[in-house]
């Protein structure tokens, strides 16, 4: 009897780890999936000229997206430039702010922040930026990125900071370095690794977003480089033309999906490379 | 002619409405280790970190009566200007990991932001190293960073640190309790090497290492300094019958 108990387990035990590796099989398949059709419908689009020409007009085959991937560079450098500086600054705070009541509510409004929907805070931008610049803008296109990014830099930078032993600040305390010192030149530098990933995560979350662009950045379908003008980006242009009636204009945004896909893996994928790589033993 | 490096006068502390040291007296004279022990709670750790302002700290931390470092009142002091004067070695190695073995002895300069030529740089780190007797084992790696370091040797260069800055004191939380016997022995030796030059306050629960290397020992019960005096005598002939129990074992 005992012998056949030990078989039901040893059969239990089978059926538990195939049930486990069905199930991560299945759940790998959404994205092997979404990358296969991409690149089957999006790789035949992709030239040379894809990278360099501006969309054609339709009705005519071929042209490219040169504007829309100016305009995705430009809007995320110029939302870094908002948010990192932002966002680094609030995680410092609620890591090494004491607990209190102020720190408890921004930590809420941050949280909260990073839940809003896009297009909200779109809606909202295009009330204080663009009605008061008085024009759509890249510039607009840009702070909507940044208010949903700095809440993502913010927290990822608060849990990096937070796993910095305590005793290495203390070592940088009793060599007599000030606090403000020591946040910057001992807590900073340990965490940087985790820092740098967080903001790039964040890069690579906001890079596909297309509803906070509708209102601010709007698109165009030339060449802009003028941060006080409407800007194409890629989600941007994949929306507009994926939903028109013109088959080379879908052709377009099939390619466009393909690219925006890989620079978003990228992102990832050079995020997972720096913490690896940058990683800091205690 | 003068050889109390520090005085604590009527020293109390506390954490909230807990008393944790009270009233406590204590002296340190110049080129001696004192070792503080007592079993744990006893406020061993809370007083050698009052020396150097690190309680402040802590959330909650209260304390009154005086600290003199060469008759000035540390509380009267810049903090910074205090622990510049008095270094601390902690229970755990803690050298900076971002940094390079150079850079961790140098650290109290360049975080501080103290500029110096670079040949006096390079003076003090190999001395620093030297008297930490690091310096023979790294000299080769000065400029890798100190991860691949042994535990022992990581607790060395925490010392190469503090010595850096020159201190007139230094500090010492437990200094080998995260260590193997063997590295500790090296650590011990080094303390009493190091005694030529600064006065050393040592935090220990270990009463075999308080009678091996300090010259006068304080007893901490409860938050109370039972008793103080030269080592050799406190452990042979102990004048508080807490003393001498706990001495012997039986109890801490």
């Amino acid at each position: 009897m005992k012998i056949n108990n030990l078989k039901k387990r040893k059969i239990k035990d089978n059926v538990f780890t195939a049930v486990v590796i069905i199930t991560t099989l299945i759940s790998t398949l959404p994205l092997t999936l979404i990358l296969y059709y991409l690149i089957k419908m999006g790789v035949s689009s992709i030239s040379w000229e894809f990278f360099v020409n501006l969309p054609s007009p339709p009705g005519v085959t071929g042209g490219g997206i040169s504007n829309a991937i100016v305009g995705t560079l430009i809007l995320i450098g110029f939302s870094m430039l908002f948010s990192i500086p932002l966002g680094v600054a609030l995680g410092v705070y609620l890591s090494e702010s004491k607990k209190s009541k102020f720190t408890g509510l921004v930590r809420i409004s941050v949280e909260i922040l990073q839940a809003t929907p896009s297009i909200v805070v779109g809606i909202i931008v295009y009330l204080w930026v663009v009605i008061t610049m008085g024009s759509f803008s890249a510039f607009s296109g840009a702070v909507a990125l940044a208010i949903m990014m700095f809440p993502l830099i913010a927290k990822s930078t608060e849990e990096t900071l937070k796993m910095v032993p305590n005793s290495i600040k203390e070592a940088s305390f009793a060599l007599g370095v000030p606090y403000y010192k020591t946040v910057l030149k001992v807590i900073l530098p340990t965490g940087m690794s985790g820092v740098i990933n967080g903001i790039l995560l964040a890069v690579a979350r906001v890079a596909g977003e297309t509803a906070p662009l509708l209102f601010t950045a709007f698109g165009n379908p030339f060449m802009n480089m003028d941060i006080s003008k409407p800007i194409n980006s890629l989600p941007l242009l994949i929306f507009n033309y994926a939903g028109s009636p013109y088959k080379e204009w879908h052709q377009l945004a099939w390619g466009a999906s393909l690219i925006l896909v890989i620079m978003v893996l990228l992102f990832n994928i050079t995020a997972k490379g720096i913490a690896r790589k940058w990683k800091i033993k205690y | 002619m003068e050889n109390k490096v520090l005085k604590i006068k009527n020293f109390n502390a506390y954490y909230g409405d807990n008393h944790v040291l009270r009233n406590i007296n204590l002296n340190f004279l110049k080129n001696t280790v004192t070792a503080i022990m007592g079993p744990s709670g006893c406020g061993k750790t809370t007083l050698i970190r009052a020396i150097n302002r690190m309680h402040e700290f802590e959330n909650g931390a209260t304390l009154d009566g005086k600290i003199e470092l060469f008759g000035e009142n540390i509380f009267e002091l810049d903090p910074i200007e205090v622990r510049k004067k008095i270094g601390m070695v902690f229970q755990r190695p803690n050298p900076f990991p971002t940094m390079s073995i150079y850079d961790n002895v140098i650290a109290g300069y360049k975080l501080n932001g103290i500029k110096i030529p670079k040949s006096e740089r390079n003076d003090i780190v190999e001395e620093s190293l030297r008297k930490s007797a690091l310096w023979d084992e790294v000299k080769d790696d000065l400029h890798k960073k100190g991860a691949f370091l042994s535990g022992g040797q990581q607790q060395r260069l925490c010392i190469a640190r503090a010595l850096a800055m020159k201190p007139e004191t230094l500090l010492l939380d437990e200094p080998t309790s995260a260590l193997d016997p063997k590295a500790t022995d090296k650590i011990e030796q080094l303390i009493e090497e190091l005694k030529k030059e600064v006065t050393m306050i040592m935090v220990t629960h270990n009463i075999a290492q308080a009678g091996r290397i300090s010259d006068y020992t304080a007893f901490l019960y409860l938050g109370e300094l039972v008793e103080h005096g030269k080592t050799k005598k406190m452990f042979t002939t102990p004048k508080d019958n807490r003393t001498e129990e706990y001495l012997t074992g039986k109890f801490g």
